[in-house]
């Protein structure tokens, strides 16, 4: 009979294959549910994860994609995966996203026509400061009154929704709209509109954003006392309060930088990629982004490389929703189960599975 | 705007049916969180409820078998969740949050097809002469069973929990799983069981909401409910008897905003629509800043993994 025996250390191999082997397991779960919707299982694959990035008939289109999709999901995770490290669960980074495109995106409408240079980094800070604000609620309420951020982040994440739908159906309404809930087309704004830096490259000012963040948050978390203290608090909150720590600070920090991430993530797509405010713009990425922070092992360069893996199923399921009419909530189940084979196999870090025979004294 | 087209014993009414899905999920929840587990996928279960008892109820025609499917499908999801964070000590938040995200993705591909349908009707039951009765005969003795079933599960778990002995295992392994596990215990088992349980009851909440509160199958038709019945737990301080009082509050403002926007209040629907999540978070601060009811409720290994070493 299999035994699971405690390793005296935690596997350093093991952080590094786990994910690895989790992406495989999905890819033969997936496969497996494709072929229960009647679908050839190696044909799906092959669609979903090879043709974005070599199929020579459609990656012109889909390769600049992948840095798109990625953008925004590689920076919530990061703002994510410090409170995550530190037991701080902030579940609504998909709120702290739509407020960020909300205020970041309204101050642009606000200032709509005026052209200048300095419209697009005030709508930038506007959204960045969205989120933080946004996230600050749960943060206080915890700090004050001690109420679960898991579950208050979480109910602000439909207030933020509702909040969108108000504004696009109100003060936001796009007056050349033919009367639909959206705002005003970001692209007729010269000086507000998120534009691809290199045509055809997918590359926006969001992406030098998530790159400059990626390294930052290397930097942080490795050689910086905040992310020493945030591994202290995640591991043992009595410990961290001895080693100074203020469990207040550790907080508002979390739930700050990933509002504040989420935010600038939010208004990055709005003003780019979504070009409008809509009751449609949110689509789950903070959702998603939860995914990408356990995939990319809480660490800014695994983050980075499972974003860009969790973008190529986005784009790949489209393709496969369009060639193979593959439903697109099956990427969404694919996406879920990453996730589950993910945390399943995360026990091999910490264990070793050993036959044991079933007659020795337990 | 309108008010006296708001009929207060309507009102009630529509309340009981509103609050009846979140008080099965709680309860369900009540009894994992009191065996020391935190399940955070409670919206997946019920959204896989909402569909399966729904697919169920309208291939079969039978309302009855649509909850019972509800329920079935609710506690199998429930497993993936048991398996990991049980067997595999994976971490239960997150394993709660996978098996939401999975649930409603699932849901959504299984009620592909299955949207636009009318379900069975489940009808409300009615007693000749008490159910004619004035105002006490609608509020009283005339709803569907199911709104009856929810009272008495909510009677069954306090019975089980404070009167019997399998309660008290329970609960002890929610207190202390080492010291339940040295009285010789399986605290493993037990907490399979109860997580079954709450997907079931997650699932009963779920085809409710498809089969009678809506009645219809929609995508993400849930709309956070899971997540309000895992905020009335907390309310109820582990208390089966709060968690009727918990829902039925959620309850009321929900049904009280569905009807002011019907009755055309002269402000945005999608302000109205926000105050059931702004109650519950209201509900969550008043709770938690009364720090001694919590720490004497809350089950002392709540969220923590298990592992017999010996």
């Amino acid at each position: 009979m299999l035994r699971l025996e405690a390793r005296p250390e935690p596997s350093r191999a093991m952080v590094l294959l786990t994910p690895i082997i989790a992406v495989v397991a999905t890819m033969i779960a997936g496969g497996i549910l494709f072929a229960i919707l009647g679908n050839n299982p190696f044909t799906a694959i092959r669609i979903i994860f090879w043709d974005p990035l070599f199929n020579d008939m459609v990656a012109s289109y889909t390769r600049p994609q992948l840095l798109v999709k990625a953008t925004p999901l590689i920076l919530m995770a990061i703002g994510l995966s410090f409170g995550f490290r530190a037991n701080v669960w902030n579940i609504g980074a998909e709120g702290q996203f739509i407020m960020g495109a909300v205020v970041g995106g309204g101050t642009a409408l606000a200032l709509y026509p005026l052209e200048s240079a300095l419209v697009f980094p005030l709508i930038i800070i506007m959204g960045g400061l969205g989120g933080f604000l946004w996230a600050m609620i749960p943060a206080i309420l915890k700090i004050r009154f001690n109420a679960n951020e898991i579950l208050v982040s979480l109910m602000l994440v439909y207030v933020a929704a509702q909040f969108l739908a108000a504004m696009v159906t109100g003060p936001m309404k796009s007056p050349v709209g033919m009367g639909f809930p959206v705002s005003r087309n970001f692209n007729e704004y010269q000086s507000a509109f998120n534009a691809e830096l290199l045509s055809n490259t997918g590359l926006h000012f969001g992406v030098l954003v998530m790159m400059g963040v990626v390294i930052v948050g290397y930097i942080f978390l490795t050689r910086h006392i905040f992310g020493f203290q945030i591994r202290v608090s995640g591991q043992s909150a009595r410990a961290s309060k001895f080693a100074g720590v203020n469990p207040h600070t550790t907080v508002a920090l979390c739930l700050g930088i990933s509002g504040a991430l989420a935010g600038l993530a939010g208004l990055f797509e709005v003003t780019g990629p979504a070009g409008k405010l809509s009751t449609n713009f949110p689509l789950g990425y903070g959702f998603t982004a939860i995914i990408v922070a356990f995939l990319g092992r809480l660490h800014p360069v695994g983050i980075l490389l499972a974003g860009l893996l969790m973008a190529l199923t986005y784009i790949g399921g489209e393709l496969a929703q369009f060639q193979m009419s593959i439903p697109a909530a099956a990427i969404q189940v694919f996406q879920g189960m990453l996730l589950f084979f993910l945390l399943g196999v995360d026990i091999l870090v910490n264990f070793r599975l050993r036959w044991a025979s079933t007659k020795e004294a337990r | 705007m309108d008010l006296s087209s708001i009929s207060p014993v309507t009102l009630i009414v529509s309340l009981m049916a509103a609050s009846t899905p979140i008080l099965l999920a709680a309860l369900g929840e009540l009894i994992v969180e009191k065996s020391g587990v935190l399940n955070l996928g409670v919206e997946g279960m019920m959204i896989i409820g909402a569909v399966c008892g729904f697919i169920a109820a309208v291939t079969t025609g039978s309302p009855w078998l649509g909850f019972l499917f509800g329920a079935i499908c609710g506690a199998a999801v429930s497993m993936i969740f048991a398996v990991l964070t049980q067997y595999l000590m994976a971490n239960q938040v997150a394993t709660g949050l996978g098996l939401t995200m999975f649930g409603l993705g699932l849901a959504s591909l299984l009620g592909h097809s299955y949207t636009g349908i009318n379900p069975p009707l489940f009808s409300q039951i009615h007693i000749p002469v008490l159910s004619d009765l004035p105002v006490v005969g609608r509020i009283v003795f005339g709803h569907d069973p199911m709104i009856y079933f929810s009272l008495a599960l909510t009677f069954a778990i306090w019975y089980f929990l404070t009167r019997t002995r399998g309660g008290l295992v329970l609960r002890a392994v929610g207190e202390s799983h080492d010291a339940a596990h040295a009285l010789g215990y399986k605290v493993i088992r037990i907490r399979m069981l109860a997580i079954a349980f709450g997907g079931a009851c997650a699932g009963l909440g779920g085809a409710y909401l498809s089969l009678v509160r809506v009645p219809q199958w929609a995508e993400g038709m849930t709309a956070g409910a899971g997540w309000i019945a895992l905020a009335i737990v907390v309310f109820a301080s582990w208390k089966p008897g709060r968690a009727i009082i918990g829902a039925y509050l959620f309850g009321g403002v929900t049904v009280l905003q569905l009807n002011l926007q019907a009755a055309g209040l002269a402000i945005s629907p999608a302000y109205l629509s926000m105050t059931p999540y702004l109650a519950t978070i209201i509900v969550l601060v008043i709770m938690a800043s009364d720090k001694k009811r919590q720490s004497l409720n809350a089950p002392a290994s709540l969220g923590k993994t298990f592992f017999a070493s010996t």
